[in-house]
């Protein structure tokens, strides 16, 4: 979270910040993709690079939070889809699981997200990324004593 | 319970110092200690840590014209470790690379950031740049300015700044945690898997055969020849399709280094480039391929008749069958849903028939297992089905059919000798009408590409139905004609000026057909002469666009290939490797790439034996590295890993220190899968680490939310630890 002024309005800008773990097949090529055809999509995220979705711990997950990330996004291939077999599935797992956590702990569910993003839709990456951004303005920043 | 507090109950902080540490974030400053005094040579370069050397790139304007990289260097400059931080136009050029090397070799860099492009795009040049200069070439790391940055954000520079030098701060942070890692070296089979028996697959074998490989072709219809054997002649010379195809069809049969394998799925593969692993299953034909000698009898024996799918539907075939005269391997087929043996066990009429007794109805399919060094996929296409109850109304009207149909028409070994007639009444048609881009250039049904082929095999058709039949009125509606080929604008002048071909510019808006005659009127509008016409034809011919083939979806995910929007599969890079993929060792020919038509195919298809060519000329080819590895010192052997990894490469065992676990690295794809499932920590996924990917998400925040007091804890857990 970064705090600015709005000179105009004189109110704080709030700018919440997204860390995604995008695996290198899928949805790192889909991002790509989305730059390649010059979609724009909200400055907020910064993507960190796995192989597969699968190695996402949900160590990293907690890690990004606890170091004030305003929302985490796990990225992997389609369902059926991942270059590593099934590794895309041990992430959706993981996710349920981290889901459900990160509720108990007070966070609200669309800070943490776990998306199928195909090489071929740029579109979708920059859809949820701006989706994302929007929801989290919303929500502003996350509760002290959450994380 | 808050996040911390879970975290340790997952065991996952206090036993990862790395994700429990600050590890860059700057922890003297974090801890209040004082700034250590360096050397001017060693700048920010701490002394402890990796000197790095950062290089950004301009990318000409595509990213300096959005990033203000003279601000993204500064603040490099001040990250810890960097000694060198540098601006390039073009940092991939030559020039660019060379003064990396006069950089590292100047500063002793012994970690390279480049910020610049993709690393999906550029991260083997780098490579091969840093390890020039004496550095291991996995002691680099990509930061994604463009794709990731520039391009994204163009209108919003400043931001684009700040998220540029986040992005810097990540790579250097992970740099400094990079370790040297040595490919690893496996031998390459000498021989090579083509998928798809089209005009694409035939010429990648031929050209692969010819250069000495060995070379399995895998077709799963009957036959080779794909589509272009059903075509009647070629745009834009009109030379005949199966006089030019049949040759190459026949020499690959009897090519002494390629087997052909028709009638045949891929229904597996693992393993790498240079060792692929292949299961195939030969479905069985129910005649025995080495007795049959393609004599027919069998077929003139057999009671059924049913509709020829290579005809498209025109003409018969029997039970037992071959699609067509020219079909290689000249072996029948029978169809098994429609032998009446295989309904009601009554029948063999062909088993009477054959005298070679080829024919055997108790045949099961048999899985042939194969070794390869690469793998060409020439899947090709399918053509549009044009929707049930859509405007073009070809499931209502017999008399609308599609450009494919037309071939079989056209085609002197077709169902009618060549001789056009319209499906209703058998007549030869005296006015026909082209309706162009047929499932192509239609946001509506989610196809936006130009299928390629379709204005010029119109032409082609027009000109063809004139030859035959001169009094034939023929008039094309079209959006756009794109005559972009060698001799294709050429063949457009020729059908307009000497064949008196009409081209009405309109996409037609209703078609509605004469109960008597079963002539069709078409309304469109001609935009060219701004009115709504209304005109009569005999027979309309959808010129129906090209479709990722059914084939080839199932390949790709065999292979887990990645698509293009288009849903063709996806070439490495679409300008410098187009006919790579991004796994090592796959390469694209023909239509499974996108739509394109036969010189085009063709071309490919020796594109892709060339590159293919390339891996196996070698003895050895490299792999990448980026396998996990299991510290025995910290495995409990709980055996987690071996329950996660995809590929069976984690191997529990007994040791004298207890039960412990090890990875296969041969086996070991590198997912990192496990690494994240292990409870103890004890796996290393290498390029991607627990402590690299830490550090990468430390930096990212900025240190954001890394209070003094929280650092200090986390410092002396991990002392603990
Ligand atoms: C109506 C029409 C007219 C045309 N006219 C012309 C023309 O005049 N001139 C011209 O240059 N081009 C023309 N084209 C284009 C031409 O047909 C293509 O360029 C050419 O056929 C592409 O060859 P290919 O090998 O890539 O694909 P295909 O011909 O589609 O061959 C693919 C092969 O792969 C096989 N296959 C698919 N999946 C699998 C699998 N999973 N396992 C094993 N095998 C599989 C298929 O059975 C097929 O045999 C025309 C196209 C159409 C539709
Ligand atoms: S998951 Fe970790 S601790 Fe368990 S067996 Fe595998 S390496 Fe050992
Ligand atoms: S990295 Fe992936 S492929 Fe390698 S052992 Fe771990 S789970 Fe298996």
């Amino acid at each position: 979270m970064e705090k600015g002024v709005d000179l105009e309005e004189r109110r704080p800008i709030y700018e919440p910040k997204i860390v995604a773990f995008c695996c290198n097949w899928c949805s790192y090529a889909g991002a790509d993709l989305a730059g390649t055809t010059r979609l724009q999509y909200p400055t907020n995220v910064r993507i960190v690079r796995v192989m597969c979705s699968g190695r996402v711990d949900p160590a990293f997950v907690l890690k990004a939070f606890s170091l004030g990330a305003d929302g985490v996004l796990v990225a992997g291939c389609h369902p059926s889809d991942c270059h590593y077999i099934n590794g895309n599935e041990k992430a959706a797992m993981r996710g349920t699981f981290l889901s459900e956590f990160l509720e108990d702990a007070g966070l609200e569910p669309q800070r943490f997200k776990v998306e199928w993003i195909a090489g071929s839709e740029g579109q979708k990456f920059a859809n949820i990324v701006k989706q994302m951004v929007a929801e989290l303005e919303a929500l502003g920043p996350i509760a002290e004593g959450c994380a | 319970m808050d996040l911390a507090t879970f975290a340790g109950s997952l065991g996952l902080d206090a036993i990862t110092p790395a994700l429990a540490g600050s590890d860059n974030v700057n922890s003297s400053e974090l801890l209040g200690g004082n700034e250590v005094k360096r050397t001017p040579t060693e700048a920010n370069g701490n002394s402890s840590g990796p000197r790095i050397g950062v290089f950004i790139c301009h990318c000409g304007s595509n990213i300096a014209g959005t990033v203000d990289t003279s601000k993204v260097r500064e603040a490099a400059e001040k990250l810890p470790g960097v000694v060198a931080a540098k601006e390039n136009k073009y940092t991939c050029s030559d020039l660019g690379q060379d003064e990396i090397i006069a950089a590292i070799k100047e500063n002793k860099v012994e970690r390279v950031v480049v910020a610049a492009c993709s690393p999906r795009m550029h991260e083997p040049t780098f490579r091969s740049c840093i390890q020039e200069a004496g550095l291991n070439p996995y002691l680099l790391q990509m930061v994604n300015l463009r794709e990731q940055c520039s391009w994204v954000h163009s209108r919003e520079k400043d931001k684009a700044t700040e998220k540029a030098i986040d992005l810097v701060r990540m790579g250097v942070a992970k740099a400094a945690k990079l370790v040297p890692l040595e490919a690893r070296e496996v031998p390459v089979e000498q021989s090579s898997l083509v998928i798809g028996g089209g005009v694409a697959g035939i010429q990648a074998a031929l050209d692969l055969a010819q250069m000495g490989f060995k070379v399995y072709l895998v077709e799963s219809e009957p036959s080779i020849g794909g589509r272009m054997a059903q075509l009647d002649k070629t745009f834009p010379t009109g030379d005949c399709a199966i006089c030019i195809l049949a040759p190459k069809m026949v020499e690959l049969a009897r090519h002494p280094n390629i087997t052909l394998l028709s009638y045949s799925e891929v229904e597996e593969v693992t393993g790498f480039i240079g060792s692929y692993e292949v299961k195939v299953r030969r479905k069985a034909r129910y005649v025995v391929e080495k007795k049959c000698v393609g004599c027919g009898v069998c077929a003139d024996s057999c009671p059924v008749k049913v509709d020829n799918e290579f005809d498209m539907g025109f003409g018969k075939r029997k039970a037992i069958y071959v699609p067509f005269p020219q079909a290689v391997p000249l072996k029948y087929t029978i169809d098994k849903d429609n032998c009446i043996h295989f309904k009601t066990g009554k029948c063999k009429a062909c088993v009477k028939a054959c005298a070679n007794e080829a024919i055997d109805h108790e045949m099961e399919d048999e899985i042939v297992e194969l070794k390869v060094g690469t793998i060409i996929c020439a899947t090709g296409f399918d053509t549009y089905v044009p929707m049930k109850r859509g405007v073009y109304k070809y499931w209502e009207y017999q008399n609308v059919i599609t450009g494919l149909e037309l071939e079989r028409l056209l085609n002197a070994s077709g169902p009618t000798g060549g001789h056009l007639i319209r499906p209703s009444d058998e007549k030869t048609p005296k006015r026909v009408a082209f309706i162009q881009c047929v499932g192509s250039r239609n946001k509506k049904i989610g196809v936006n590409y130009c299928s390629r082929v379709c204005c010029m095999y119109s032409m082609k058709n027009a000109q063809i139905i004139k030859e035959h039949e001169p009094d034939t009125e023929i008039a094309v509606y079209y959006n756009d004609i794109r005559a972009f080929g060698k001799g294709f604008e050429e063949l457009y002048h020729r059908v307009r000026e000497e064949y008196g071909i009409e081209f009405i510019r309109g996409r037609p808006a209703k078609l509605s057909e004469d109960p008597e005659t079963n002539s069709i009127t078409i309304r469109a509008e001609e935009t060219l002469l701004n009115k709504i016409t209304e005109r009569q034809f005999d027979l309309i011919v959808l010129a129906t666009g090209l479709q990722p083939s059914e084939g080839g979806k199932r390949i790709g995910k065999i292979l887990s290939l990645s698509l293009s929007p288009d849903g063709f599969f996806m070439e490495a890079h679409p300008k410098l490797r187009p006919v790579d993929t991004a796994i090592d060792g796959i390469y694209l020919a023909g239509c499974a790439q996108g739509p394109k038509d036969i010189p085009d195919s063709v071309a490919q298809a020796k594109a892709a034996a060339a590159s293919a060519a390339s891996i196996m000329a070698g003895k050895n080819v490299k792999i990448e590295p980026l396998t996990a590895l299991i510290d025995e010192s910290l495995c409990v052997g709980c055996g987690l890993c071996e329950e996660m990894c995809p590929y069976g490469a984690p191997e529990v065992f007994e040791s004298d220190k207890g039960t412990k676990a090890k990875i296969v690295e041969a086996l070991c794809h590198g997912c990192g899968t496990c690494a994240a499932a292990c409870p103890q920590k004890a796996i290393t996924a290498n390029q991607f680490t627990d402590e690299q990917i830490a550090s990468e998400i430390v930096s990212a925040l900025g240190g954001i939310g890394v209070t003094a007091e929280k650092a200090k804890k986390a410092a002396k857990k991990a002392e603990e630890a």
